[in-house]
């Protein structure tokens, strides 16, 4: 527990300002609903104008006049997007960074296993995104009794849920790849994040390009989808764990061998 | 038993030649001289010792423990001092040697505060504000003040102060009085010869010298500086050859009969022959071509 409590410790700021900054916005966003109800043929007829664009973002399959069809796509996207890029900054860096901040000399002069330097750093992070995700959900739910709607529970479970898993899926990927870095950047955390959100993106453009879901955890954590299907879809949720497990156990299997340097 | 016992260690990065065939004993209670130039394979060796990296071939014991088997047991009784000593940036130095106790899962308060003491360090400054000798200090306690059996020193006095390094090995001397095991990498020979009993000296990845330091320092060598004109050519054993203000200054490990020989015929206004400095000695080791021999086998 020891180089948990150091992890979390190190890295209380980050998560912090992360935390703080998509609470805010999904609370902003939050916010905006009672005015674009009020607008919503408007808004229906602009959004209905923009074709492939609409269908990329899941606009075509959703009612922007429910709270939760807003929220799945305006809110949802924030916490979606922004929560994978940290998810996939912090597990692309913890290995990696006693390496490149040259502190691994001190570190790993300790009578700590490798096994367990890899499962207190993946506990530290699982811990970080737990945090994040409640306090956003919290905030989420707190500005949706401000403004006077119903809460959809389920579906606000269904989406924070997926959403989690997404950075799940994200931080097993990237902890693996962590583990074979030595002076990386954390541009390829970002990389890794930005790439799989536009294949989901393509996928959602072209039924050619469906499969595409099935690689990427944004497939299965896609708002749209999600309440217009009343469900998550428990294949793509499945593979994407099965990843995360094969990167988790890459980090093992290659951290546990490396020359540290 | 051994405090180190390494024996045929090889490591390789990749094509890169880390040591070659190294092997070299400590014995427990030793202070033991680690000595060679930069990218010899000092810091490799270390490493192996620390199981941070994994040799191509050969074997380490440490207290009598294989490193690839009992790296934990092996690593709570030995104290390492890394040669660049980096810590968290944001913490205090007092929660950084907190966090190295309870990696050890020992209570080092009163030890620590003993150490901090002697070397003046302030324990409340962050990581970030330290200079790099106020850094080192704090290295030095981290690796102190659990007590280790065996200490492992990465070119430990770089950056502190002739006041400071004194006191260091002043506290380095107590301990290995008490019977910890210290292995001294160094470039500064006068910091081996005036604590270590027995060196080793490292030059491309390989040991080339290993002894007693006395031994080794210990040479039929001598300087000879001649003033006025004589005729050396010729003469077999002449090493480090210097000149300078009408004087000749050079090594000599050749028969002084015939060196006696070239001088007479010559023009000498004055001469001396005095015992070499320990440092022309072990550069001799370092250039290439220096012969070694391999005493530290077990």
């Amino acid at each position: 527990m020891t180089l948990v409590r150091h992890e979390l410790r190190q890295g209380w700021k980050l998560l912090a300002v992360w935390t703080a900054v998509i609470g805010f916005f999904v609370m902003v966003c939050v916010f905006l609903f009672p005015e674009m109800k009020a607008e919503m043929e408007g808004v229906s007829k602009m959004f209905s104008a923009m074709g492939a664009f609409t269908a990329a973002f899941g606009m075509d399959r959703l009612n922007f006049g429910t709270l939760i069809g807003f929220y799945a796509v305006e809110c949802g996207n924030i916490l979606g997007i922004g929560g994978a890029f940290f998810a996939a900054l912090m597990a692309v860096n913890v290995l990696m960074k006693e390496e490149k901040d040259r502190t691994a000399e001190f570190l790993l002069a300790h009578p700590v296993s490798r096994v367990r330097l890899v499962t207190e750093k993946l506990a530290a992070l699982l811990i970080q995104l737990i945090i994040m995700n409640g306090i956003i959900f919290a905030v989420s739910a707190s500005s949706m009794m401000i403004i006077g709607e119903n809460i959809p529970w389920k579906e606000m479970a269904m989406l924070h849920l997926a959403y989690f898993l997404a950075q799940v899926e994200l931080t097993g990927i990237c902890f693996g790849i962590s583990a074979f870095l030595r002076r990386g950047s954390l541009g390829i955390g970002i990389g890794i994040a930005a790439v799989l959100y536009f294949l989901n993106l393509i996928a959602n453009l072209s039924d050619q390009a469906e499969f595409l879901k099935y690689i990427t955890p944004f497939g299965f954590a896609d708002g749209a989808d999600i309440i217009a299907d009343g469900s998550l879809n428990g294949k793509m949720v499945l593979l994407g764990m099965a990843v995360a497990l094969a990167g988790i156990g890459a980090a093992y299997g290659k951290y546990t061998r490396k020359d540290i340097q | 038993m051994y405090a180190i016992q390494i024996e045929e260690l090889t490591k390789y990065y990749g094509k890169a030649r880390g040591i070659i065939d190294l092997s070299l004993t400590v014995r427990e209670g030793e202070f033991f001289g680690f000595i060679g130039p930069n990218g010899a394979g000092k810091s490799t060796t270390i490493r192996t010792l620390l199981g941070l990296i994994r040799p191509t071939s050969g074997q380490v014991k440490i207290l009598g423990r294989d490193i690839s088997k009992d790296k934990n047991k092996i690593l709570a009784e030995i104290g390492y001092l890394p040669s660049e000593t980096v810590f968290y940036p944001g913490m205090r130095v007092k929660d950084i040697l907190r966090l190295s106790a309870r990696l050890r899962k020992q209570d080092c308060q009163a030890e620590a505060q003993m150490l901090c003491d002697r070397l003046q360090l302030d324990v409340n400054k962050k990581a970030e504000e330290l200079s790099f000798g106020n850094r080192k200090k704090a290295g030095i306690v981290a690796a102190l003040q659990h007590k280790p059996r065996l200490l492992i020193l990465d070119e430990p006095t770089s950056g502190l102060d002739p006041l400071m390094q004194r006191e260091f090995f002043a506290i380095l001397r107590e301990r290995n009085e008490q019977g910890t095991a210290v292995f001294l990498s160094s470039h500064v020979l006068s910091e081996v010869q005036n604590n270590c009993t027995r060196a080793a000296i490292i030059r491309e990845g390989r040991m080339i010298a290993c002894g007693n330091v006395e031994a080794l320092a210990r040479t039929n060598a001598r300087r000879i500086t001649i003033h006025g004109q004589a005729e050396l050519d010729g003469l077999e054993g002449v090493r480090d050859r210097k000149e300078e203000a009408g004087a000749v200054s050079f090594l000599y490990s050749g028969d002084i009969r015939l060196l006696l020989g070239k001088l007479a015929r010559g023009n000498i206004t004055d001469l001396s022959v005095t015992e070499p400095k320990l440092e022309e000695i072990f550069l001799h080791y370092y250039e290439k071509g220096g012969d070694g021999n391999d005493t530290c086998k077990a």
